[in-house]
């Protein structure tokens, strides 16, 4: 049976805070972190599949063209190969996130360098990839192959677009302007585990293990991109190694493995090399930033622009969002934001964790400081009179605001110091130390969710959906809420995720998976409590289960007699999403030192408060924010990719050249979590988590670097050429 | 990988006798040529693995010095005692490099001919004339952020990448090498590694069918040591610039000032007029300035990395001034 809920109202009941199982919230630990830790918990590539033979991706070595001749026979005539795949249906760039249809074919046409066009297949994994190496492939290159952004040709993305009043005028008047210019550099979203896909074909039915963050709209993909109805495809992705926006869409491995699979009718797998995964999946777009803010003398905003340059290959609709939250984080009356797209021939640009704001946030909060400098206002204090009472372009109120509070209890926590500010009151031998804070913002996304809860005639209880679990605790949050709501511990709750044959549940993205799979797993549960209620003749609010019995002593094996209960819930967010805006909010605070010689910067320490509704699991959520304020390091200090002026291509394309922070960048951070219950945000009165650690963070590492030092860097990542080109001497 | 005969090597003369194929590579911790050899930057049809001849020893010499046999670990020889005691700079360069994992299988004669970071270098399908001579070189006019500004040609920018050598450098150590006739020969850690000139692809004055067997360490000298590496996250990366310092001062002058520099050239970097300079003059800014005149005089960016130049100048007064303060 399902139950299908859209919810159009807030949900001002918080019946999780009235269930007494006492686990919702809890600091539990991940469930299946054991079997990870233990090397025991299988990823895509690992599934030991008899008689599975070996494909490795042929990548283009021109920037844009078309393929004249592929000689097969180079590659066939080589010790092992048993076939070359070159077939139209062959995709050529992941799947952008919810795209819900095949992304680009037609391999034989190149767009970028390093794109796929072919799959070699071989007994062996060495083998193939020798032969993918020599295989001939003859080229027609195109002349034209631009691969950096010029802003004259780009377009502008008119749903962004905002204009009102006259911000010219604002900046002119205003008693305090700002107008300045950032450069961020691309993000990879640098996943340990990289793409890789086991495609076995039975004749009928195709099975897929992938390492994919949203089968619900994979399989549609991987359906479209084969000509092969969804009800003949199984996806499983039961763990994946990371994921960060890059295995949102249906990806080239998986396709190409399937297609071998269906060809060669024995199992195939792919598995993407490091490079690869580098230069054929995804890229965060560069983005080019102005920003003007004007203010009066009391530093209330007047005037606010943010105008964006990014770009993407011909063909994709991803504009990088970088003016998401910059739309509502702050007033103005006067507002000029725009967005604009450049089409260039790297390769495509798409959803790299929390596309927009990661880029667009620093940015902002780093002009914010500017500002607080120049009108001579603690850079606290101007954010808290600048907070604005309800989304400041459409007017619709906010689910939740928990800006304040953050700003305030993270200035307590850190001891931040709202003394006047002046750059190099502090220096230890080399090293200048100085603090820098920053708002945090990204919008609340809530998707349609569907799971199957069975409470079972042994009194357990199983979850199944297609969920998937990246790695961030979804395993456990929903153990957790099932557990809560049936009165179970967690560990009496077997939770079944990433399959595609299980209900269709939201996928792990745009950190709406633990809000969105979770209602749906309350919708199921509330169904079962109200199946219970029936069975014992009292209303369901009257219903107490804990510890495996109702209210009224009798263990819940004997209500069931026998029998499992099942019940489908079915999630999906209706008005609230049209009648409010949600958002989670937060602040950071960083102290850093700056080599004066070097210009090497540190953190010394960092902390962020959030406020992101109801708090599911207190260690699963700190650890989403502990990985969100490391990514603002990354932001911050070290993360780059740089691509060939010339032909466009990724070069730096290893982890030991693309510089995540390592445990050395990153001190002892420190987390606030500002509880709050959202009701407009879900059914369970919970937002998204995971992104909002590192939208904006970076300003606070790029205020810090100015107070330490005196140097007002424009270009994110501040690396030392870049620190000391604008250190003062 | 491309398919190649393996063979284990139970000596030096059989290690020099696969060394002496057509094709052959010798793999001693196997850290820097794997990755090539699965990339197709190195393919050698022979490979002979050298980890179990026995040259893992680290001894006191005669003259009090180090022998540091060319199969010791980088862990090891960082760690121990005459290492640490006597030749601090040298521990110190060893542990700034890679990560622990790494340098518990890397090898001394490894590390010292570990090959360049260039991107272009370990990018099969692109042109460069170290890895493919004649194709051109990617880095010029490319990304060469990484790349040198001291001694390059107009075949090559690349740097020689690692720390262990600039600190070798630093010390005046000596790079024991077999030759392929069974005899050895000695070649100063200074004159091992080679400029690019015409030559890119050649790093080092190794021939075919020579194998490294050891790094001797002069008898050590009362001195500060310091080491300093820049890098652009503060583990796991290569240097951007890098100084080996050995510095003592006698009576408010400079009495010695062994200096070398890493990530600026294809070698590890070592100007005698530096240390002539230094020695006897009474240290002031004006004079480390004076230094990096010197060290500096000739450098070219090439674009992304013209930073390195007055980075270089500023690591200095930086080293200088803490040798003295260290030494005083
Ligand atoms: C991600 C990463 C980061 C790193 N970071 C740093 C760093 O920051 N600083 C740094 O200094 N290094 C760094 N390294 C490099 C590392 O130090 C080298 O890979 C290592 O020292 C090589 O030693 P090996 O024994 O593993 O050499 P191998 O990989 O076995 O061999 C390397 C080369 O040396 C040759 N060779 C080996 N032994 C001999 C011998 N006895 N005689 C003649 N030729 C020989 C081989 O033929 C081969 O060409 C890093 C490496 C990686 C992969
Ligand atoms: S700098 Fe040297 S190693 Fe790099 S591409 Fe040019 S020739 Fe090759």
């Amino acid at each position: 049976m399902s139950v299908h809920v859209k919810q159009d109202k807030p949900a001002t009941d918080n019946r999780l805070d009235t269930m007494r199982q006492g686990v919702i919230g809890k600091p539990v630990s991940r469930i299946e972190g054991l079997a990870k830790v233990t090397g025991t918990a299988p990823y895509a590539a690992e599934y030991p599949v008899e008689g599975c033979v070996e494909g490795v991706l042929v990548t283009a070595t021109i920037t844009r063209g078309t393929i004249v001749r592929i000689d097969a026979e180079s590659a066939l005539a080589m010790p092992g190969v048993i076939a070359v795949i070159d077939d139209e249906r062959l995709t050529t760039r992941p799947a952008q996130g919810t795209a819900n249809e095949a992304p680009q074919q037609k391999p034989r046409t190149i767009c970028y360098w390093g794109q796929p066009i072919a799959l070699v297949v071989a007994e062996s994994f060495e083998q193939a990839r020798d032969a993918a190496r020599h295989l001939v492939v003859e080229y027609k290159p195109d002349e034209a192959a631009p691969v950096e952004a010029d802003p004259s040709i780009a377009e502008e993305q008119e749903d962004e677009t905002v204009r009102e009043g006259n911000l010219d005028k604002a900046m002119s008047d205003a008693a305090f302007a700002v107008d300045v210019t950032y450069t961020t550099k691309g993000h990879a979203s640098a996943a340990m585990e990289p793409h890789a896909a086991i495609a076995q074909w039975d004749g009928e039915r195709l099975t897929v293990h992938a390492s994919l963050q949203m089968l619900n709209y994979n399989i549609t993909e991987l359906s479209d991109a084969l000509d092969l109805p969804e009800d003949r495809i199984r996806l499983i992705s039961r763990y994946v190694g990371g994921g960060f926006g890059s295995k949102l869409g249906i990806s080239e491995e998986a396709v190409a493995a399937s297609i071998a699979a269906m060809q060669l009718e024995r199992p195939v797998r792919v598995v993407m090399s490091r490079q690869q995964v580098f230069q054929s999946i995804m890229r965060r777009s560069e983005t080019t930033q102005r920003l003007r803010l004007a203010c009066d003398a009391d530093g209330r905003l007047t005037g606010f622009g943010h105008e964006a340059l990014v770009s993407n290959l011909p063909g994709e609709e991803f504009a990088e969002p970088v003016l998401q939250s910059s739309h509502f984080l702050y007033p103005g009356e006067h507002r000029e934001l725009v967005l604009k797209l450049a089409r260039i021939h790297r390769m495509t640009a798409g959803s790299v964790r929390a596309p927009g704001e990661a880029v667009g946030m620093p940015t902002l909060e780093a002009a914010m400081d500017v500002l607080a400098e120049r009108a001579g206002i603690d850079p606290v204090e101007l954010r808290l009179r600048n907070i604005p009472d309800k989304d400041p372009e459409q007017g619709l109120p906010f689910s939740s605001h928990k800006l304040a509070e953050c700003l305030r209890q993270g200035a307590e926590a850190f001891g931040w110091d709202s003394a006047p500010r002046r750059p190099r009151l502090r220096r230890e031998g080399e090293w200048w130390i100085g603090t820098g804070m920053a708002s945090a913002a990204r919008v609340h996304n809530v998707a349609e969710a569907r799971a199957r809860v069975t409470l079972k005639a042994d009194g357990t209880a199983l979850v199944e959906t297609d969920m998937t679990d990246i790695g961030t605790g979804t395993y456990t949050i929903v153990a957790q809420i099932a557990g809560e709501m049936l009165g179970l511990r967690p560990d009496q709750v077997l939770v079944d995720l990433g399959d595609s044959n299980h209900p269709r549940g939201p996928g792990s993205g745009g950190s709406w998976g633990a809000p969105s799979i979770g209602s749906a797993v309350y919708v199921a549960c509330m169904a079962i409590r109200e199946a219970l209620a029936d069975t014992l003749g009292i209303d369901e609010t009257a219903l107490v289960l804990a510890d495996a019995k109702a209210g009224n002593g009798t263990p819940l094996t004997e209500l069931l007699g026998g029998k499992d209960l099942v019940r489908e819930g079915h999630y999906e967010p209706g008005k609230i999403t049209d009648d409010y805006l949600a958002s989670g909010f937060g602040a950071f605070f960083a102290e850093v030192r700056v080599n004066h010689y070097t210009g090497e910067t540190r953190v010394n320490r960092m902390l962020g408060a959030f406020g992101f509704g109801r708090v599911l699991n207190a260690k699963t959520a700190r650890s989403q924010c502990l990985g969100g304020i490391t990514w603002s390091i990354g932001m911050a200090l070290t993360e780059a990719l740089e691509f060939d002026p010339r032909d466009g291509h990724l070069v730096n394309r290893d982890l030991a050249e693309y510089h995540v922070p390592v445990h050395r960048d990153v001190p002892d951070l420190d987390v606030v979590l500002v509880e709050e219950r959202d009701a407009a945000a879900s059914i369970i009165q919970a937002k998204g988590i995971g992104e909002l650690g590192m939208c904006g963070g970076a300003a606070a590492i790029a205020n810090a670097i100015y107070n330490a030092c005196g140097a007002r860097v424009f270009d994110y990542p501040m690396t030392p050429d870049r620190v000391l080109a604008a250190m003062p001497d | 990988m491309r398919p190649f005969q393996y063979q284990r090597a139970h000596s030096i003369s059989d290690a020099s006798a696969i060394a002496a194929l057509p094709e052959a590579m010798l793999i001693a911790g196997g850290t820097n040529l794997l990755d090539m050899m699965k990339l197709q930057v190195a393919t050698p049809s022979q490979l002979g693995d050298i980890g179990r001849i026995g040259l893992d020893g680290i001894q006191d010499t005669s003259d009090r010095g180090l022998r540091i046999g060319a199969l010791a670990t980088n862990t090891a020889t960082a760690v121990h005692p005459r290492v640490r005691a006597d030749y601090p700079v040298l521990a110190r360069a060893i542990l700034a490099g890679a990560t622990q994992q790494l340098r518990n299988k890397a090898t001394t004669g490894g590390n010292l001919c570990q090959r360049t970071r260039c991107y272009y270098f370990m990018n099969v399908d692109q042109p460069c004339n170290k890895r493919d001579p004649g194709s051109g070189c990617g880095a010029i006019g490319g990304v060469n952020k990484l790349h040198a500004v001291l001694g390059t040609s107009d075949q090559c920018i690349a740097t020689y990448p690692g720390d262990m050598a600039v600190a070798l450098t630093a010390l005046g150590a000596k790079v024991v090498i077999a030759k392929s006739d069974g005899a050895e020969r000695t070649v100063p850690v200074r004159d091992f590694h080679l400029l690019p000139g015409d030559t890119p692809w050649r790093d080092n004055v190794l021939d075919q069918g020579e194998l490294i067997v050891a790094v001797t360490l002069p008898p050590p000298v009362a001195a500060t040591q310091l080491y300093r590496k820049v890098r652009e996250r503060s583990s796991y990366a290569f240097a951007l610039v890098s100084i080996a310092a050995v510095i003592a001062i006698d009576d408010g002058k400079f009495a010695r000032a062994d200096l070398a520099f890493g990530g600026l050239a294809h070698k590890p970097w070592h100007d005698p007029r530096i240390g002539e300079l230094l020695v006897g003059a009474a240290p002031s800014p004006a004079l480390y300035d004076q230094a990096a005149d010197l060290l500096l005089e000739g450098a070219e960016g090439h674009g992304d990395n013209d930073f390195k130049i007055p980075l270089a100048r500023r690591t200095l007064h930086a080293v200088l001034a803490e040798a003295v303060e260290k030494a005083a």
